[in-house]
């Protein structure tokens, strides 16, 4: 049996936004092991990217249990989540999020920063990363000197330099024309497939979807059970 | 390992405009207290140069400057004769002098300044080791003429050389000019004792006795002896001490100087403060992104205070630069003491600037440390939410 990798029971997450109360997680159990590559699926609103954030312990649940990679994010120190976050868990943002005045290879080189690793075996990681993603060419270029589909694959160098257990998506296509997001996703799929990476992605687009190995809906904070959708779910018209 | 110090110095060319903008206001607040101390370190050094160790300054009992001060040839003949004096050949090492001031127009103030005039005899030339003609000659006796120091023929277009002064009862004509390295002797005009004394109606009423002990260990004896024979009605100290009082002529314009930057600093602090608060707010996206890599708060907060540091050090820098052409320029100030002007140059000195680059490494931490602090505290998702 593969090993579990993120487990939550009962998650829950409130807040106050404009002076109403707002629950964007609703009992949401949910188990993924490791190699799977979930897509996270559902409207605006559903709390999917929620979800997410909780798994990447960007921010703290109001109620239930969340353990991820057998560490309960709950318990731990806001110093202890930063190591925890660097040594095991790699992201990839809807808008890239790179550092604009870093080049490709900085860009990517900046989590191993954090690590005990020198300068020109962190440059040698870099470059690795880089390559794997298809831009050994462009690792000097900055951010802006690169096109959207480049900018995602160099996040996704950055997110994978660590050699991280868990690499977490949020709408990594989101941004990208057709062809672009294509480029993505298979590369999303290579990482899972042969690298054995966990994937857990956010998404709305049922296209995207289908690089997954598996799907879960959430619909107004709650987790539909495992192939159920949303009753008025729509498929978004594809790019 | 914290964030890279690339990644601030590239924000800061990124953000050329804000930055030179804010490091100028900084710099210009650097400029500012250097100037005041390179003026004060100017006089400071004017006047810990002047002097000897092993001489002796005699004045009447009370006075508090040579120029207030009355000594008569009788008290010089009695004072020749005391014991612990040096001697070359027979004639002891004791200088008779009289202080006054004359008026002369200088290029900063055309209706006139003070300058002091002294009365000499040859051995109070001997007397100053350091003192040596840069130009002409030396005063005759019985003649009117006069020696001026380097400061007083650069500042006062009337005391050039083979010029003449009207003071006194006639004309004095320039005969030379004389460079006491960096003492107060260049502000000074140096004539014949008894000339001068005559042309003043002051043949009796003269300054200043300059005495030269034999040796250091002597020194304290002599003045003790001075001090302490009431017969004499005298005060003596070392030439050294009683020209390093005079430096508190700077102090008022030191408190002014340094009252003025801290006023000034305040400004470039909030100066500083805004940019960096601007620089969080444009880049928070970067900050919570930071954060998700696991940058810690720590690691974010050092490095917009680096940040700050590096903008206000650039300051300081250009600060020093400015300032740094005033090196050597010949000033002037009035002093208290001598109710003369007293030129000495500008002193740019390592120092100072080691001071000037620190006090805007201080106003960029002060600048800094608000917005850096609200960089570390910002929450990840708020963070990444901004734009």
């Amino acid at each position: 049996m593969a090993e579990t990798v993120i487990q939550t029971k009962q998650l829950q997450k409130e807040f106050i936004r404009d002076e109403f109360h707002v629950v964007a997680l609703k009992d949401v159990d949910i188990t993924i092991s490791r190699g799977e590559f979930v897509a996270l699926m559902g409207p605006s609103g559903s709390g999917k990217s929620t979800l997410l954030h909780l798994i990447a312990a960007m921010d703290r649940p109001s109620g239930g249990e969340i353990l991820v990679l057998g560490e309960n994010l709950r318990t731990l120190s806001d110093r202890a989540i930063a190591h925890w976050r660097n040594a095991h868990i790699g992201f990839v943002f809807q808008s890239f999020n790179l550092i604009p005045v870093l080049s490709a290879v900085e860009n990517v080189e900046l989590p191993l920063k954090l690590t005990n690793l020198k300068k020109k075996e962190r440059m040698e990681h870099a470059e690795t990363a880089l390559n794997l993603v298809g831009l050994g060419d462009r690792m000097h270029h900055l951010p802006r000197q690169l096109s959207g589909g480049q900018e995602q694959r160099v996040a996704i160098a950055r997110a994978i330099v660590t050699d991280p257990d868990l690499i977490l998506a949020d709408e990594p296509t989101g941004n990208l024309d057709a062809t672009s997001a294509q480029d993505v996703l298979t590369l999303l799929s290579r990482l899972n497939k042969e690298f054995g990476k966990t994937i857990v992605m956010v998404t709305h687009d049922p296209h995207a979807a289908h690089f997954a190995t598996k799907s879960r809906h959430l619909e107004k904070g709650e987790l539909l059970p495992e192939g159920q959708v949303p009753v008025d779910w729509t498929v978004p018209a594809k790019a | 390992m914290a964030i890279p110090v690339s990644y601030n110095l590239r924000n800061l060319v990124v953000r050329k405009t804000t930055t030179v903008i804010t490091a100028l206001g900084i710099a210009l607040t650097v400029a500012v207290l250097l100037a005041v101390l390179a003026l004060v370190n100017g006089l400071r050094t004017a006047f810990q140069s002047s002097g000897d160790p092993l001489q002796i300054l005699v004045m009447r009992k009370g006075a508090t400057a040579e120029l207030s001060s009355a000594v008569t040839r009788e008290v010089f003949q009695d004072l020749k004769s005391m014991a612990g004096i040096a001697r070359e050949g027979d004639e002891p090492r004791a200088s008779l002098e009289m202080v006054t001031v004359i008026n002369l127009p200088s290029v900063d103030s055309p209706t006139g300044m003070n300058v002091t005039l002294r009365g000499i005899l040859p051995v109070g030339v001997k007397m100053r080791d350091d003192l040596k003609l840069q130009d002409g000659r030396w005063f005759q006796a019985g003649q009117r003429e006069v020696v001026v120091g380097k400061s007083i023929a650069k500042r006062y277009p009337g005391a050039h050389m083979g010029n003449k002064l009207r003071f006194g009862r006639g004309e004095w004509e320039v005969v030379g000019v004389m460079d006491g390295g960096q003492s107060a002797v260049n502000s000074e005009i140096f004539g014949d004792l008894n000339q001068i004394s005559s042309d003043f109606n002051r043949a009796d009423g003269l300054s200043s006795v300059l005495l030269r002990a034999t040796d250091a260990a002597t020194v304290p004896a002599l003045i003790n002896s001075l001090n302490d024979d009431r017969r004499l009605g005298v005060l003596a100290q070392t030439e050294k001490s009683y020209y390093e009082a005079q430096t508190n002529s700077g102090a008022l314009l030191q408190y002014l100087g340094v009252f003025i930057s801290i006023i000034m600093a305040v400004g470039s602090s909030f100066a500083a403060m805004n940019t960096m608060y601007a620089a969080v707010a444009r880049r928070a996206t970067e900050i919570g992104t930071l954060r998700v890599l696991g940058f810690s708060k720590n690691s974010i907060m050092l490095s917009f205070l680096m940040e700050s540091l590096l903008l206000s050090g650039l300051g300081g820098l250009v600060g020093c630069l400015l300032v740094l052409p005033l090196n050597n320029i010949t000033t002037g100030i009035g002093s208290f003491v001598t109710f003369s002007e007293i030129a000495f140059n500008f002193r740019v000195s390592p120092e100072i600037m080691v001071i000037g680059v620190t006090f805007a490494l201080v106003m960029g931490a002060v600048g800094g440390l608000f917005p850096a602090r609200m960089a570390a505290r910002k929450e990840i998702l708020v963070a990444l939410r901004e734009i």
